[in-house]
């Protein structure tokens, strides 16, 4: 048995306040892959949602707060690509970790399925969920941390962690996309722009309904509640489920 | 107050079939482009170059202007500058007055549609006929172009039937494409034939040798150039260039990004007046050497106009192009309205930052960071916005304060679920339903099962 390797969980706000069974998941699924997990209850917020709306100050300060909490950690792991990509992506650009200490903690925070598959190297955690299942490829994920290859891009085809780890799942069906494009939530987008993000949502839902899919699942809760208001809303289409969710799935065993 | 966008896009494209055959329209366009740059096996380096290429033009673009300047009236061409819109209307209205013209044949310019240039020459009663099939369909409906390349793709088959039935005569119902094509065209002949100036955009100038290049795929530039005797030739001034060589890099890149063919119909390299004609260049800034100054924005200016980024924007296929205030929509468009005019400051918000128009960009314009940008520097939170802003940082900075926060949530979280005057969740109550309340957070669960963090 070799040492577990001690993973510090980063719980996005919205994780924690709307959706905590996906962090529970999470962790559930990060010790049966054989890692500790650490919590530190200081966390809150990343900073993602000021630096995105142009609320820079804010923004900056709980960036440099994250990287000060999560500094003690080995190793980083996060149930959202958007919040992993902002503090491995955005915060430089905002004068945040852009140090050589900075660089370094940035480079091993990890998205759940990117940390499974790339880094640990598991695919095959025991799951069960025998259901049709699409997936969406969320675009800070797919596009800046480069996990799997967006439609537009020329080149070989690479499947992304979460569609590994997903064929791995006993039962499950993967439903394929026909469109790898965005669901229209982008953050204060989905609140200035109602109606044109709906649209786009809808368009998604619909794709994936009549394929036959019966829930739809990735790594970003934010996305994933979006999608879920239009099914609630529009009264069909595919559930919204996290990856951690179905990864935790044994029972029906 | 809704965003510009939001409500443009309920006005413009307003039914879910519209909404539909727009989406689906403009994609089939992403995905022509995405078969024909898979065919060119070195498509990423070529991107590179062209990038790079125009990096360097637009880094030394004081020494490329004077040094096409210089060729071009070597070439026997008459070369104006214009500073702003209004001077670059009155430069040619003043040029086609001075020649005694009463009608013009004009084709697809965006910098016209910028500067407006058709009402300020209509308003000096000068006749001015587009010649582009799909800007003369959208010069008939008295509306502007929805696209950059694709000007009237926001109509069906049907609408341009009816339009044509009432202005060009042909049989009621009619919507075959080939004929409603043909019925334009015999049209348009008789106007080029009478026309007495033809006013064109420009694609490339050359530097190295005062040429214009002008790429179209009806041929109706070339008409505009070489049927009257007065040629006008309009571009800004990022257009340019530096040499000859530089060219077959961009012509490939622009037909397969903006419709996937390999290369458009036409490609005119035009280098001085036709025999006994006039040519005149008209090169315009209006705002581009602010940007051209501002390094952090300048990649902006190397845009080719192949509208690969309007067409792979699932925001832009379900708003619409006339949704956008301003001359160009789309990502491209959103990433020069703020600094190109006054209504686009909100244009940055317009995007969900998904990437993917930086991913089709054939020369490198890193549109969704750029769109960030804009948003952090142009059109941060203000007012009550602000205010809530800094509020929700000094909150988010102190976990036992945001803890008490998530507590008063939940206490009030039924009521926002519901619909009713002045809940501060309508924006995500107008399109969905706001998820039932977990009840106990994730880390009052964690300290619950797991004892206290750390």
């Amino acid at each position: 048995m070799p040492e577990p390797l001690d993973v510090g969980l980063f719980v996005p706000c919205y994780v924690d306040q709307l959706a905590p069974e996906v962090g529970l998941a999470t962790a559930c699924v990060l010790e049966r892959a054989g890692c500790r997990v650490h919590y530190d209850a200081g966390q809150t917020c990343c900073g993602q949602p000021f630096l995105n709306m142009g609320a820079t100050a804010a923004g900056t300060r709980l960036a440099q707060r994250h990287l000060d909490i999560f500094q003690k950690y080995e190793t980083i792991v996060c149930p959202s690509g958007s919040c992993t990509a902002t503090v491995r992506r955005r915060y430089p650009e905002f004068g945040v970790g852009a140090d050589e200490a900075g660089h370094a903690q940035r480079a091993r925070t990890f998205e759940l399925g990117e940390f499974l598959v790339r880094r640990l190297e598991r695919t095959g955690l025991g799951a069960r969920f025998p259901h049709r299942v699409a997936v969406l490829s969320s675009c800070h994920g797919l596009r800046d941390l480069g996990l799997g290859s967006a439609s537009e891009n020329l080149g070989t085809r690479e499947r992304s962690p979460t569609e590994v780890l997903l064929g791995e799942v006993e039962g499950l069906s993967l439903v394929p996309s026909l469109r790898d494009e965005c669901c229209g939530f982008g953050g204060s987008f989905a609140v200035r722009l109602p109606e044109v993000s709906a649209r786009m949502g809808r368009a998604r839902l619909r794709e994936w309904a009549d394929a036959g899919a019966e829930y739809v699942t990735g790594t970003d809760v934010s996305c994933l509640l979006h999608l879920e208001g239009i099914r609630q809303r529009e009264g069909s289409g595919p559930e919204a489920i996290h990856l951690a969710e179905i990864l935790a799935r044994t029972e029906d065993r | 107050m809704s965003h510009p966008v939001e409500s443009g896009a309920r006005r413009e494209l307003g039914s879910p079939e519209a909404i539909l055959r727009h989406d689906a329209s403009v994609f089939d366009l992403r995905l022509r482009r995405d078969a024909a740059a898979g065919e060119v096996p070195d498509w990423e380096a070529l991107c590179d170059r062209a990038a790079a290429v125009k990096a360097h033009g637009l880094d030394h673009l004081d020494r490329y202007l004077e040094e096409f300047e210089r060729r071009a009236t070597e070439a026997g061409a008459v070369v104006h500058w214009a500073s702003d819109a209004a001077a670059f209307c009155a430069t040619v209205g003043d040029l086609l007055e001075e020649h005694a013209v009463e009608r013009v044949a004009k084709s697809k310019s965006m910098l016209t549609e910028e500067c407006g240039l058709n009402p300020h020459l209509e308003e000096r009663g000068i006749v001015v006929v587009d010649t582009d099939l799909g800007e003369r369909i959208v010069q008939l409906e008295a509306e502007p172009p929805s696209h950059i390349i694709v000007p009237a793709i926001h109509r069906s088959r049907q609408e341009i039937g009816e339009l044509f039935h009432r202005r060009m005569g042909t049989p009621r119902g009619e919507t075959d494409p080939e004929r409603l094509t043909r019925a334009a065209r015999r049209d348009l002949r008789t106007r080029f034939l009478s026309a007495q100036a033809g006013i064109t955009g420009v694609n490339f100038a050359v530097a190295e040798t005062g040429s214009l290049v002008v790429v179209t795929n009806e041929g109706n530039a070339d008409l505009g150039m070489s049927l009257p005797p007065l040629h006008i030739a309009c571009l800004g001034i990022e257009k340019l260039i530096p040499r000859l060589d530089d060219l077959p890099t961009f012509l490939r890149l622009l037909a397969r990004s903006a419709t996937g063919q390999p290369i458009s119909a036409y490609t005119s390299v035009v280098t001085g007046p036709r025999p006994g004609g006039e040519l005149h260049i008209v090169l315009v800034d209006n705002g581009r050497s602010a940007l051209l100054g501002d390094a952090a924005h300048r990649s902006a200016l190397r845009c080719i106009r192949c509208g690969a980024c309007l067409n792979t924007c699932p925001v832009y296929r379900r708003a619409g192009g006339h949704a956008y205030p301003g001359p160009i929509p789309g990502p491209i468009g959103s990433v020069l309205g703020p600094a190109m005019h006054e209504k686009g400051a909100s244009l940055p918000h317009a995007s969900t930052l998904c990437g993917s128009c930086t991913a089709v960009c054939p020369v490198r314009i890193d549109l969704h960071d750029q769109l960030l940008a804009w948003r952090r520097e142009g059109s941060p939170p203000r007012g009550f916005e602000a205010l809530l802003a800094r509020l929700a940082g000094f909150v988010m900075a102190r976990p036992r304060l945001y803890r008490m926060a998530g507590a008063l949530a939940r206490v009030v979280w039924p009521a926002l679920r519901v619909r009713f005057p002045g809940n501060p969740a309508h924006g995500w109550l107008a399109a969905r339903e706001l998820p039932r309340h977990p009840g106990a957070s994730f880390s009052a669960r964690w300290a619950r099962e797991r004892g206290a963090g750390e």
